[in-house]
């Protein structure tokens, strides 16, 4: 085949592929772009503004007392959860790659069937544990800051995400483990160091990248998260960022959606933010969460 | 069983304190979890049971309910609701499903290793905003898309939809496309890292044999998808079966799409008559928690279930 006609047939070979992606991914980016432009303006026909463009939508930051509370418990919860996944999945990551105990074939498929188990059809009975857990003295309402780990509490909520994000976190970790070399974990065991040494010191460092990938994947799914806060959280005021928009939401008219969407947009920021730097990261995550391993 | 070739190795009593102090650390490390794991999985499947068989409400209160047996399941059998809501439920399932979860992202899979490889990373990137992006955030995003004319952006741009808000008109099409938009990445990243994994040689081999992209796709790259497609197929139908937060954000199960999942939540947690029926929402989980369970015991079976719990490769010391 001759060198010129290639690169002719290759470039023909590829631009019907790419308009044929830039076609279909236009509707995914419209939304973003109408959230832009839409914060910025009094209100929009389709994507284009009404008026000059203006700040006033963004009042909510200084005149809306309540904002401020309800992104604090939204970081508490993200934050916290994030914390959680990653140092309980970690510890059971390493004892599952490592350590030969008893139960542990047992406990390890378990995992695995939760991981695939849909455990959003258990939130009714988790609705009474949480009920039951809020009865408990002190730890069920009486913490300050997360209120405490019961029935409407944002300790609660962290908690029940923290649980059903387990079975994907320990996964993901065990396979971290099982890629880390054994010869310095065995020279420090030889050594006289013990498991938890070795864990700390010498195998976590080794599989930063993967505790990062965790990381951000739960960070995400904790800043964004709706069903839960909602449902176990009955004042939306006092809920999280989704749950407040929501109830923004119900009570606006298009006519003044501005307002909603640049709450949206502010609750957007950071997950973007994470997003343009993580990307590789996450299609990671989003691949490895089912198959295992990175 | 455990600590297999190190015991062998050692001396019988050393191995003996070793085992003991193995089974002791591995304890501890797995502590942490198997509290949460009981208390938020194991607790919670007994509670669903025992409370399906009760009429657990907020007109009984937590005082005076009463064991009614399989009553609740007579009820699901007899209920106008039940069949109308299943059908819906499997539609919403196959056709997401067909379109998106596998059509699409099998689209979107092919196309993006067929242009250069920044390209496609990119367009991969863009396919997973919907993904990330927290879901009431990106359902307001689609209700201002169909909101009514002038505001709307649909309304605006094709004037012969009609100029009124679009979800009661066509609430599945928008069902759809907002759950098969967030629902193609997880196809997509698979197809297309399968499709990356196809051995250069067979590639070219095809180009050589003066094969043409279609040939291409249908006897190289389909065939070699075989696994994958099944994969995501089977994970993607228990996802969907269970999981109602976009319908409950976009239509709240409003014009005739209350799933299965929402149908049970709304009865136990959230109504706007304030009357939550705990003991029978229960028993229409459960109906999806022994989907839920069946299917995910067989997937682990049929998805070589057993290399991924070997155990550890090489063992202490």
């Amino acid at each position: 085949m001759n060198n010129e006609h290639a690169t002719l047939k290759e470039r023909l070979g590829t631009a019907f592929p790419l308009t044929l992606l830039v076609v279909l991914t236009i509707p995914v980016v419209i939304g973003y772009i109408w959230i832009l432009i839409s914060t910025f303006s009094r209100s929009t026909y389709g994507l284009e503004p009404q008026g000059r463009l203006t700040l006033e939508n963004w009042s909510f930051l200084w005149e809306d007392p309540k904002i401020w509370g309800v992104t604090l418990n939204t970081i508490l919860l993200s934050v916290g959860q994030t914390i959680g996944v990653v140092l309980i999945s970690a510890l059971a990551g390493y004892a599952l790659s490592r350590i030969g105990f008893p139960g542990r074939k047992t406990f390890l498929s378990f995992t695995l069937i939760l991981h695939a188990f849909p455990s959003v059809t258990l939130l009714i009975a988790i609705y009474f544990v949480l009920r039951w857990i809020a009865q408990i003295p002190i730890l069920g309402h009486g913490i300050p800051v997360i209120g405490g780990f019961g029935y409407n509490t944002v300790g609660g909520v962290i908690l029940v995400q923290l649980a059903l994000q387990l079975p994907l976190g320990i996964w993901l970790m065990k396979g971290f483990f099982d890629n880390v070399s054994w010869d310095m974990q065995r020279a420090a065991l030889i050594d006289g160091c013990s498991h938890f040494r070795a864990w700390w010191n010498i195998i976590m460092p080794i599989i930063r990248p993967g505790v990062a990938a965790l990381a951000i994947f739960s960070f995400i799914t904790g800043w964004g998260s709706f069903l839960i806060p909602y449902t176990f959280i009955t004042d939306q005021e006092n809920s999280v960022l989704a749950a407040y928009l929501r109830g923004m939401m119900g009570e606006t008219a298009p006519v003044s959606y501005s307002t909603v969407a640049a709450v949206g947009l502010f609750q957007l920021i950071p997950v973007m933010i994470f997003f343009i730097f993580t990307q590789e990261y996450l299609m990671n995550i989003f691949s490895g969460g089912s198959k295992g391993g990175t | 069983m455990a600590v297999t070739s190190a015991t062998t190795r050692a001396s019988s009593k050393d191995g003996l304190i070793r085992k003991i102090s193995s089974a002791s650390t591995g304890f501890w490390f797995m502590s942490p979890s198997i509290i949460l794991v009981v208390l938020f999985f194991f607790i919670p499947s007994v509670i669903i049971i025992g409370l399906s068989m009760t009429n657990l409400s907020t007109a009984t209160g937590f005082r005076n309910y009463e064991w009614i047996g399989l009553e609740n399941y007579q009820k699901i059998f007899t209920h106008p609701d039940t069949i109308p809501t299943a059908l819906r439920t499997i539609f919403y399932v196959a056709a997401t499903l067909a379109f998106f979860n596998v059509g699409l992202a099998l689209v979107i899979a092919l196309l993006t290793t067929h242009v250069p490889r920044r390209a496609g990373f990119i367009f991969r990137a863009i396919w997973l905003l919907p993904r990330i992006t927290p879901s009431v955030i990106y359902l307001m995003m689609w209700k201002f898309t169909a909101a009514a004319s002038p505001y709307g952006i649909l309304n605006r741009y094709f004037p012969f939809l009609g100029g009124q808000n679009l979800i009661p008109d066509a609430p599945w099409v928008f069902v759809l496309l907002t759950n098969g938009f967030v629902g193609a990445s997880f196809g997509m990243i698979i197809f297309a890292s399968a499709i990356e994994s196809i051995p250069k040689d067979y590639m070219n081999a095809s180009l050589v044999d003066g094969c043409n992209a279609w040939q291409r796709i249908r006897y190289v790259i389909l065939p070699a998808l075989r696994w994958p497609l099944l994969f995501v197929t089977t994970y993607q139908t228990l996802s969907l079966l269970t999981s109602f937060e976009q319908i409950f954000i976009l239509t709240d199960g409003q014009f005739g799409t209350e799933v299965w999942a929402l149908w049970s939540y709304h009865r136990a947690l959230s109504n706007y008559w304030g009357n939550f029926q705990w003991g029978f929402g229960a028993a229409l989980a459960v109906v999806l928690v022994i989907i839920g369970a069946l299917a995910a015991i067989v997937y682990m079976r049929f998805f070589r279930f057993n290399e991924l719990v070997q155990e550890p490769g090489i063992d202490v010391l």
